[in-house]
């Protein structure tokens, strides 16, 4: 399973390197994030690239897990 | 022109995006004291655009100050994009600006050819509005800033507040939206070339057009459109005003392909940071997400909100449209109901 690890990264370094993920058309990726704007942003991301986004919160961390639907 | 420095990667938030939110700040600000004065016709205990002082029967002085971080790559664009948005909150309040005094934050590795030109910049802008620069203050920084206290003039009796809007007041907007989300995209180098043109045209427009056309007609209330977004600010409007708004939303317009971006997740943390603010007061209907977010994003620089007498409302567009093209009518003032913002 790809990770990508985008903790620390202001936006739009989240969305940018997710878009670098799922270039290849990988159907599961999960993304590591540590703030609200990134979490909310990469979630529109992978909407809008047809996939499916369950997010996982522990205090400040984000872990999304996008599934192509 | 290219640069030796990128600017915009000296900073992490960009122009107004920078702002402190309009929940922290009313924070901060709540327990300072308020002095009364009678001659103190706006301070910032209503945390309007500028403030404004009578000196005499016949003149009122505007007093603001606005600076932040590049928003841009070109120094002489940033210093005019700065300078512009400094004004701005002059020409909101319906007054002149006259005198202004620069303010410079640079860090030491700076070339002295980028500081000249965002100087440079600033003092064009300065100088097309009308006004002079006096003088300045500047002191080392990590990351580079720049911006004006301004002085302006306007009549004790015919400034513009941020509220007291009436019912039935038509609602126009003088610049699209969309410069925040674009200039996000462009630090995502999602831009081809010269799509970042418009907005920075945008930017750099002085906003004395709109104020030389709203002041010969009847505007209860006017704001520029900055950090806080168009919710933002029409929201401070409108419960100032203790009225509430309904947007047509559809008459609303937004920069190329900013809602595309909107779409994707390209949007600067302000948008985030604005919604949680405004967001309980506005009924956001059924409309798509990304046109709901774009009307979040911080604005840098951005137009006037003017609600002006529904009397006036067709004599003032015809006025804007052939001065400010750019100029969108966006709805209409309404009773105070349940929130403050209808968007339709």
């Amino acid at each position: 399973m790809m990770i990508v690890d985008a903790r620390g990264l202001l936006c739009p370094e989240p969305v940018v390197r997710t878009q670098r993920a799922v270039k290849d058309g990988i159907s599961e990726l999960t993304v590591l994030v540590d703030a609200e704007a990134a979490k909310e942003n990469v979630t529109r991301f992978a909407a809008s690239r047809g996939y499916a986004v369950a997010v996982q919160q522990e205090g400040v961390d984000y872990t999304l897990s996008l599934k192509k639907a | 022109m290219e640069t030796e420095v990128k600017l915009t990667k000296l900073s992490s938030c960009a122009g107004c995006g920078a702002k402190v939110g309009a929940g922290t700040l009313s924070k901060l600000l709540g327990d300072m004291p308020t002095h009364f004065d009678p001659n103190l016709l706006v301070g910032f205990d209503r945390s309007d655009d500028a403030s404004v002082y009578r000196v005499s029967d016949e003149l009122a002085l505007v007093q603001t100050v606005d600076f932040f971080p590049p928003i841009v790559d070109d120094p002489f664009t940033f210093g005019q994009i700065a300078a512009t948005n400094a004004l701005s909150d002059v020409y909101a309040m319906g007054g002149e600006p006259k005198l202004a005094l620069n303010l410079l934050c640079i860090p030491e590795s700076m070339p002295q050819s980028a500081v000249q030109a965002m100087l440079a910049g600033g003092y064009s802008k300065v100088y097309e509005a009308g006004a002079i620069i006096t003088g300045g203050h500047s002191i080392f920084d990590d990351v580079p800033k720049y911006g004006l206290s301004v002085t302006g003039f306007v009549h004790p009796d015919r400034f513009y507040k941020n509220h007291g809007a009436r019912e039935g007041d038509v609602l126009f907007l003088t610049k699209p939206l969309g410069v925040g989300i674009l200039t996000t995209a462009e630090k995502a180098e999602m831009l081809e070339a010269g799509e970042i043109d418009r907005a920075i045209q945008l930017m750099t427009t002085l906003n004395k057009g709109a104020r030389d056309c709203a002041v010969n007609y009847r505007v209860h209330a006017c704001t520029d459109v900055t950090g806080f977004s168009l919710m933002g600010h029409m929201l401070e409007m409108m419960q100032g005003s203790d009225l509430s708004a309904r947007v047509e939303t559809g008459a609303i317009e937004f920069l190329p392909r900013v809602l595309e971006f909107a779409n994707m997740g390209l949007l600067p943390a302000g948008v985030y940071r604005n919604r949680n603010f405004a967001e309980p007061f506005v009924e956001e209907g059924d409309l798509p997400l990304k046109v709901r977010d774009a009307l979040y994003d911080p604005q840098t620089s951005g137009g006037l909100l003017i609600a002006v007498d529904p009397q006036d409302a067709d004599a003032l567009e015809r006025d804007l449209m052939a001065s400010v093209p750019s100029t969108q009518r966006i709805g209409t003032v309404i009773a105070k109901s349940g929130k403050s913002i209808y968007l339709v």
